[in-house]
Formats: structure tokens, C-alpha cells, sequence
């Protein structure tokens, strides 16, 4: 790990500034604002992120905040922390190693202090370091004082006074103008690396129209904390990250659950449907609900439901109506929802199911990410139950993984997974938008007259004369069944979930039925595999050692492989965003390489189904820590998996 | 038939193809037929009518009716009636549960369903056991109930449909008997008509497991003492001689004598339109020998439906915010152009 500040590269030489302080160029910085989760740390990092995209940086964010809205204030418990990585290069993850740590209290600074760099900056707030808050930070002695902080250039700011004396003016009770201290904190950091306050100014006075005092005041606060920086000198150089060289577009900001969100909305105005979405509050998967429950005007009807399996209810009797049925959770949810489900698969109707998985099991570690639901999804049923999986690789990828789901199981009558995943969910990126109309256009053909011309098999006989029937399990090429649309004339069916007869739908308990019946379903879900792409792989063809992902670990194995790429490594990765059915050359691909290395946040449940399906002597890095790789795991892990021969 | 005329149906047409499988003499035979028999009444086409049920006897309903039908999980059926109803404003949807299916297993969704007033009518076949299971007993089951699963007779107190749907703030709640066919067949007629979320118990006799567990309530030489017949407008009047009304004393109801205890202007008149539920909710409680057990419309009051409420939200979103395309949602937020 590079021990300068700021990722290695092409560093220009100090200039002057209009302010006439030198300014040093850097590739990209890593900064985390960090305190307690009542002092205003998201908002201070989603601010420092806006300005930074507008900026025209790369960015990729990393929120980590606790599961109590409010723990005890200063407590370990309530540390509230939001990384951003800003570059002028592209960039995959938000950043290994911190450049700067803003640590707003002691407690901050013990729970953060151990993933900034050698010499990076530290500010601390020099006001909630008394003996209170070293006790509630577990402190024996004044970590400021006692050699904790040696090594680190630190910076010592009475943010809490300096942010009082700035808004004393503004009519604000104390308590209040302590809320103010974020802006102070984020005004200073602006100033060291030379951001525009722009805006964060518009976003102030948009928030705070309502309340005059408080606009005042936020905006004096912001404003102070960038003079304070420039008058005081507190560093003796500004850093400057330039400009990334992007893609020509218009862009914005996006978060993986609002991608899922527009991804859904997206392919349901494709297929010119209204979007049912039903959720029932649950950590970290709400916002998706959030964002769409203010969709209404785009042909998007929600429901929060009475409870998780309300909520999946709701969603296939929306697909049963024509409607695109969505519904959202973690994986507690997952588990109420497991026999709805089965139904869903059994009576053969689109589907999509969103699991934001997070640390478990049970309650688990609601904010803290996971990739553990990964074999709840595949057989988490009675009986044997297939359904498709896809997952997004970052957030960006929501979008599409979104849009592509809905095909799936419109065009498979099936349900069909997403596995993000709360790294991802909360993790922000810039986002290309796309041309709605140059999306590729999803299409369904709903039977309007009878299917049953020709049909002499099983069931034939009954009714009202074969020719004028309408057959809900008569197949397609791909083996999926017609939508007939209740409210058609003619069509009048009904479904459920006791096995059925195929071609008629009838209730059936016949042995051969059943089991041609669950030999149909799991071969429907395998011909989803006719319609994907293969699973590509990026790195030499001779290489030794293939690292295969999935998920939101895209962007660690990226950077970490193409950093061994660089050292000259024998190293190739592929990432897998079908995970059933995988990719039709998969099979190719592993027993292409020596050696596979497969890193997943859990203990290994991607590696055994590849260890199952295809018996290959893959290898797993697992860490179930609820926190993503960093990027020096997995080089660590390409580095030795090749060494050991 | 013509394009304007209203659709004529005959219970023929309204018949599936799948053979009826409940046992011989179940009460679910006739409020099938009474189903079939109402909605050919009820000028709306086959196409436009949905079953949704559970799990259990009742809940094979779907499979008999030639409409659109969903027989989904148990308890869960309001959940996939909801779903529907937000799909498919057009149609007429029904959801038949049972006693365990809706008041044990589905209580929580119940609750919701009506709660939220979606236009969806619920039948609950009552019959105070475990059918398809073959004979525990159930959240409606008397104390006492000797069952499989309760030898010594059942320890818990019943859970009355009635005053739960009325507590959940259903805008149509009703009750009625399974072969009193005319009084069944008009309250399928009402609840068609109603336009919100309707709930209907119907005391529905289980041949095998609970049999006459109603006949209070059936036998004609006793239920005319035994049942009120509620009508709107009219004195609670009931019994053999029609000489027994309903009074309110204080805040409790009393069974009076007309003519020796009070005249008939002394009785209760009853309003189902009351958006107070306030006396609906002491009628659903009203149980023999001590009173007479209400049938008939106990409640039925006008408020707008999730569904009418969620239009009128997006048509305000619309108002406020414009119309929009998918390009202007996904700009919604801060955007930068690189050139």
C-alpha cells in the first residue's frame, strides 16, 4: 500500500491557487467522515459525494452506519461513518485505505482510526474530547495525547465552538446549533480539497426553505468551517483531484436500491404495464419501497404490506392481474416468503423477487452487507422448487439486473431472484443515464382466444369441446406457459398450488404427472440459460488462476486482479450475474484453468454449487465479517493461491 | 347476444369442468349454487370475476366456479386478492376463506384487508373446525369442542368473525346460514353491490366433523327464536310469533317481550348505513341462548377504497408534478454532462 498521500501516480508539483495556497494533484483520495449517528455523517459524506461527481470525479461510496437509529450518543455502538473515493481515473470500490478520517468524536476515532494510512490527515474536534467522551469511547487515557494518534498528520479543530460562534446570530437554541457542526466539519474539508460549495448551497436552501433560521445557519456553518481552513492554514497544502476521463454522457448519481428501482419502472413502461411493488420495512432493502411509492405518476402502484409474506402476496396476485408483481426484502423476509414462492412457482407467473442481502442469520447484522443468501435462494423451499437468480455486480448494475429480471420472468412465467446486496444498496456511483427508448425493447403476447386447436392429449376430452379451450400449461418453445389476463372473455382458468396437469392445468396427483411436471419446471428454468450471454473473462488466455465472483464483490476482485494483471501475475477473472441457471459455457470456462479462486462474503455457497455442478477443485476466500473485501485480501489471496503449487 | 345488452348468465355457464369433490351433505354445496344463482343476476360477465382462496375445504371454491380463480397458500388470500385488485381495477373479486384459514392461520392479513377498505368481498364459511385436516378444532370453535386435538373439550374462547371484521372497520359486514338459500343468495346480491371491502360469515355445517353444530340455527321448528333477521330501517323484532324484539338499555341490549315488556317503538331500529359501528359491534356479539344471533347486513357504509384513494393520489401527483416520462425520472436528481 502506497504510503504518500493519495493513490500513486502522476503527482504535479505544488501551484499556486487563486488563494495563493500551493495545490498538489493527486489521482484519487479515500476520506471518511466519521461520529456519532446523530452528528450528521451521511449527510455530510452524500454531500461531499455530490460535489465531488458534479466535479466530475469517479466516485464509489461506502455508507456504514449502525443498526440503532440512535445508540447512547458517543458510545462505540453509535458510530455512524460514509466513505467516498473520489478519483480522476476509474475506480470499482470505494477504497481500501482512508486518506483522510474526519473523526468527530473519540469514539469515532477508536472504531476508524485503524484503516487510515500511515501520515494520512486526521481532523478531530477537539471540543468532545473530554473525560466524558473518552469514557463512553473506552478510553483510559486521551488518545490525542498518549501516542494513539502518532504518525498521523492530525488536525486539531474546536469544531462544536467554532461552529456555535459561527451561527450564534441565527436565533437557534444550543442544542440546535450543535446540529450544525456537520456542515462546519464538511466546510473545512471542502476547503482542503478544493470542492466548489456550490452544491451543498442549493441543497441547503432547497432542504431548508421551510425554516430561515436553519438555512441561515447551516449555510453560515458550512461557510465558516471552508474560511476556517483557509484562514488558519490548517494544512499547508490544498489537494486537487482532477477532472476522470469519462465516458462523453449525461450523468448522475445512483445508488443501487434507486437503481433497482428505475430498473423496474424502466422495463415495466417497456412492456407497457403497471409496476405493483409491495414491501414490508426492512433494513437495508426499505428504500427501494421508498423510492417507488413516489413514482405514482410513472404507472407504479405500491404497497406496504402487513408483513413480508402480505407483501409477496400482493406482488404475485398483481402478476396473476396482468401487472408487473415486485416484491423487495432482506433475507429474514426471504424465509416468510418461501412458500408464496413455491406458489409462485407452481402456478408459473412472473415474478421478481428482491432480496438486499445482509448479515445473518436471523436478525443478523441489519446494515452491515453479506452475500450469505445465495443457497436460501436456490433451495430455500419445500419440494424442488427452481427459480432464477441474477445479481447485480455494482451499484450502476442494479439497473440493468432490474430491467433484465422483469424479462425473465415475463418472458419464463417464472421468479426470478436479485441478490444485491447492502454494500451495494447504499453504495453510490455515477451513472450513465441511459435512453429509455434505446433499452432493448421487452415484449409479451397475452393469449386472447383459445389455445386448445389440435390438443389430443390428457384432458382433451373434458370441457366444453376441445376446440374452444384455453390450455394455461400449454408451452411455448422455451416451455413457458401463456399469460391469460383475468377479465378476458373465454379465457376463464383457474390456478393453484396443488400440482396440476400439464398442457390443462387441472388438478392432478398422478405419479407421472408429478414428476414429468417438476422435469418441465426445472427445465423451463434452464432454458433461461438460451437467452443470456456467456460468461466472459477478462485476463490472459494462458492464465494459471481464474478469480470468479459474484455480486457485489465486482469491484475488490476487479481492482485486485487487474493489480496482479499488472505485477505480471498469470491471473484471469470472470464475474457471474446468472447464477441459475449459469452462463451455458461455464463449465468451459472453470476447466479452462488450473486454478480457481472463488471470493464471496460467506463460507463458500457460490463455490459449492460449483464444486456440485461441475466438479471442479475451486477454491474459496471467504470473509463473513459483514464488510466488503478490501482489495489487498483478494491480491493477498491471488498471490499465494499461485505461489502454492 | 348483443353488444349493448347486459350479459346474461345461466349457472350452467358459471359451472367448471372439474368435478365437485366435498363430502355428501356439506354446507358448501349450497352456497355454491346459491353463488352461481346470485351472479347470474348481478349483470356482470363471467370474464370479469375472480375467486381467490386459501387453504381448506371452502377454500376448493375457485376450481368449481368457470370464472378467473386462484386457489394461493393458507390464510394468505386477501394478500393475492390485494395484489389483483391493484393489477385489474375491472373486476369483481372474491375471497372465500374458512374459519381456520381466515381467523387463525390469515387473521393478520384479514385484519388488513378490511382495514384498508379494498374493494374485495370476503366470504368466510364458518363451520367452526378443521375440515381438510379431518377434525381439530378451530379459532371459532366453542369451548368445550371435543376434537381430535382437544379431548377434554376445547380451553380457548372463540373468536367471533363478526365483531373482528367490525373492529378492522369492514364497510359491509354480514352474516348468514348456509341452506337458508333465499336470505344467502340475497346477501351474495349485496355484497356484489358493495363497493369497498365486504366481509360475510356464513354458518356452514361440516357434515363429517361438526355436524348440526348450527342447528340452532337451521332447524325450522327453533330458529325463528333464535335468529334476528336484521333489516335496515325496520324494529329488531324476532321469534316464532315475531313477539320478541331487541331493546337498548344503558348500553347493553335487552331481549324484551312486545306487548308485556315494551311496545315495538320501544325496540332498536336498525341503521347498517351508521358510520359509527358502534351498535353493529353489540349485535356481532350477541350469541344464544341468552339473545338471538343476528343474520342479515349488520353494516354497510361508503368510504373510499385504497384503491379509489391511490388514483386520486396519482392523479394529485400528476396535478402537482406533470406528467413525465421515464427520461425526466431518471434525470430527477443532480445531473452533469461530460462532453
Amino acid at each position: 500500500m502506497s504510503l504518500s498521500h493519495g493513490s500513486a501516480g502522476v503527482v504535479a508539483p505544488p501551484k499556486p491557487s487563486k488563494t495563493s495556497y500551493p495545490v498538489q494533484e493527486v489521482e484519487s483520495i479515500t476520506i471518511r467522515f466519521a461520529g456519532d449517528s446523530g452528528d450528521g455523517m451521511q449527510l455530510a459524506g452524500t454531500q461531499f459525494t455530490n460535489t465531488s461527481a458534479l466535479a466530475g470525479n469517479d466516485i464509489a461510496t461506502f455508507p456504514d452506519f449502525p443498526a440503532e437509529i440512535r445508540a447512547p450518543a458517543g458510545t462505540l455502538a453509535g458510530v455512524s461513518g460514509y466513505q467516498v473515493h473520489f478519483s480522476s481515473t476509474e475506480i470499482h470500490t470505494p477504497g481500501d485505505i482512508l486518506n483522510c478520517l474526519v473523526a468527530m468524536n473519540p469514539a469515532a476515532l477508536k472504531t476508524n482510526l485503524r484503516d487510515l494510512e500511515p501520515g494520512g490527515i486526521l481532523i478531530v474536534n477537539t471540543d468532545s474530547y473530554g473525560k466524558n467522551d473518552l469514557e463512553k469511547a473506552k478510553y483510559k487515557t486521551d488518545p490525542l495525547e498518549d501516542g494513539t494518534v502518532k504518525g498521523y498528520r492530525l488536525i486539531r479543530v474546536s469544531i462544536t465552538k467554532l461552529t456555535r460562534e459561527a451561527v450564534k446570530e441565527c436565533g437557534l437554541s444550543p442544542r440546535e446549533q450543535d446540529r450544525c457542526k456537520n456542515f462546519f466539519a464538511l466546510g473545512l474539508v471542502y476547503w482542503m480539497y478544493e470542492r466548489s460549495l456550490e452544491t451543498t448551497l442549493k441543497w441547503i436552501k432547497e432542504k431548508f426553505g421551510k425554516n430561515p433560521a436553519v438555512l441561515d445557519a447551516n449555510t453560515k456553518a458550512l461557510k465558516a468551517g471552508y474560511n476556517y481552513g483557509e484562514t488558519v492554514e490548517v494544512m499547508p497544502v490544498q489537494y486537487k483531484v482532477a477532472k476522470a476521463n469519462i465516458a462523453p454522457g449525461t450523468y448522475r448519481k445512483i445508488m443501487g436500491n434507486d437503481a433497482l428501482a428505475l430498473g423496474l419502472v424502466a422495463a415495466a413502461h417497456s412492456l407497457n404495464k403497471t409496476l405493483v411493488y409491495s414491501g414490508y420495512p426492512i433494513t437495508p432493502a426499505s428504500s427501494v419501497l421508498e423510492s417507488l411509492a413516489d413514482m405514482k405518476r410513472h404507472g407504479v402502484k405500491t404497497l406496504q404490506a402487513e408483513d413480508e409474506i402480505a407483501a409477496i402476496g400482493v406482488a404475485i396476485g398483481a402478476s396473476f392481474g396482468g401487472a408487473i408483481g415486485v416484491t423487495g426484502t432482506s433475507g429474514p423476509g426471504i424465509c416468510l416468503k418461501s412458500e408464496a414462492i413455491g406458489l409462485a412457482v407452481m402456478t408459473e407467473l412472473p415474478l421478481v423477487i428482491i432480496d438486499v442481502q445482509r448479515g445473518g442469520p436471523s436478525t443478523g447484522l441489519p446494515t452491515k452487507t453479506e452475500q450469505a443468501d445465495l443457497l436460501q435462494a436456490m433451495f430455500g423451499r419445500n419440494g424442488e422448487c427452481p427459480v432464477a437468480i441474477i445479481a447485480p455486480q455494482t451499484p450502476v448494475d442494479c439497473f440493468e439486473i432490474a430491467y433484465e429480471a422483469v424479462r425473465i420472468a415475463t418472458q419464463f412465467m417464472c421468479p426470478v431472484f436479485i441478490l444485491s446486496d447492502g454494500y451495494l444498496a447504499n453504495g453510490a456511483e455515477p451513472w450513465k443515464i441511459p435512453d429509455p427508448a434505446k433499452l432493448p425493447k421487452l415484449q409479451v403476447v397475452h393469449p386472447t382466444g383459445p389455445n386448445s386447436e389440435g390438443w389430443t392429449g390428457p384432458g382433451h376430452e373434458v370441457g366444453e369441446g376441445s376446440a374452444s379451450r384455453y390450455l394455461p400449461y400449454k408451452r411455448d418453445e422455451h416451455l413457458a406457459r401463456p399469460w391469460a389476463i383475468p377479465g378476458t372473455p373465454g379465457l376463464e382458468h383457474r390456478i393453484g398450488g396443488i400440482e396440476k396437469q400439464d398442457i390443462t392445468g387441472n388438478i392432478n396427483y398422478e405419479p407421472g404427472n408429478h414428476e414429468h411436471m417438476i422435469e418441465t419446471r426445472a427445465r423451463k428454468i434452464e432454458n433461461i440459460s438460451l437467452t443470456i450471454p456467456d460468461l466472459e473473462v477478462f485476463g490472459d488466455a494462458d492464465a494459471e488462476l481464474l478469480v470468479l465472483g459474484w455480486g457485489g464483490t465486482y469491484g475488490s476482485i476487479t481492482t485486485a486482479v487487474d493489480r496482479a494483471q499488472r505485477k505480471g501475475l498469470k491471473v484471469a477473472r470472470a464475474h457471474l450475474r446468472y447464477l441459475n441457471p449459469m452462463p451455458k459455457n461455464t463449465e468451459e470456462v472453470l476447466k479452462r484453468f488450473k486454478k480457481i479462486l472463488v471470493p464471496e462474503l460467506n463460507s463458500g455457497q457460490l463455490l459449492w454449487l460449483l464444486r456440485a455442478k461441475y466438479l471442479v477443485p475451486a477454491k474459496g476466500l471467504n470473509k463473513v465479517q459483514g464488510r466488503p473485501f478490501l482489495i489487498s485480501e483478494i491480491e493477498t489471496a491471488i498471490a499465494s493461491a499461485l505461489e502454492n503449487d | 347476444m348483443s353488444a349493448t345488452a347486459l350479459p346474461t348468465l345461466t349457472a350452467k355457464d358459471l359451472t367448471s369442468d372439474q368435478e365437485v369433490r366435498w363430502c355428501p351433505g356439506c354446507g358448501d354445496y349450497s352456497i355454491l349454487a346459491q353463488m352461481k344463482k346470485a351472479l347470474t343476476t348481478v349483470g356482470i360477465p363471467r370474464e370479469k370475476i375472480a375467486f381467490v382462496s386459501g387453504i381448506g375445504c371452502s377454500s376448493r371454491f375457485p376450481y368449481y366456479m368457470n370464472t378467473y380463480g386462484f386457489h394461493t397458500i393458507h390464510g394468505r388470500a386477501p394478500t393475492f386478492a390485494t395484489g389483483l385488485r391493484l393489477a385489474n381495477p375491472e373486476l369483481q373479486i372474491w375471497v372465500v376463506t374458512g374459519d381456520g384459514d381466515g381467523m387463525s392461520i390469515g387473521g393478520n392479513h384479514l385484519f388488513h384487508v378490511l382495514r384498508r377498505n379494498i374493494d374485495l368481498k370476503v366470504l368466510m364459511f364458518n363451520n367452526e373446525i378443521y375440515g381438510l385436516t379431518k377434525g381439530q378444532y378451530s379459532p371459532t370453535s366453542r369451548m368445550g369442542t371435543k376434537t381430535k386435538t382437544s379431548p377434554q373439550g376445547s380451553l380457548e374462547r372463540p373468536g367471533r368473525p363478526l365483531t373482528f371484521a367490525i373492529g378492522a372497520e369492514a364497510t359491509f359486514v354480514a352474516r348468514t346460514v348456509d341452506v337458508d338459500v333465499q336470505h344467502l343468495t340475497a346477501m351474495l346480491q349485496r355484497v356484489s353491490a358493495h363497493k369497498g371491502a365486504a366481509f360475510v360469515e356464513i354458518y356452514q355445517n361440516c357434515k363429517i366433523f361438526n355436524d348440526g353444530v348450527f342447528e340452532y340455527a337451521t332447524d325450522k321448528s327453533v330458529k325463528a327464536d333464535n335468529l334476528l333477521y336484521l333489516e335496515h330501517g325496520k324494529p329488531m323484532i324476532f321469534g316464532k310469533d315475531r313477539n320478541k324484539g331487541i331493546r337498548l338499555v344503558g348500553i347493553h341490549p335487552e331481549v324484551v317481550e312486545i306487548g308485556k315488556d315494551c311496545q315495538i317503538d320501544d325496540l332498536l331500529i336498525h341503521d347498517e348505513t351508521n358510520d359509527d359501528p358502534t351498535l353493529a359491534f353489540m349485535l356481532s356479539r350477541m350469541t344464544g341462548p341468552d339473545f338471538p344471533e343476528v343474520v342479515g347486513v349488520l353494516r354497510a357504509v361508503r368510504r373510499p377504497s385504497y384503491e379509489e384513494l391511490l388514483a386520486k393520489a396519482t392523479e394529485e401527483q400528476i396535478a402537482k408534478k406533470g406528467k413525465a416520462t421515464v427520461a425526466d425520472l431518471f434525470k430527477a436528481e443532480d445531473i452533469w454532462t461530460v462532453v
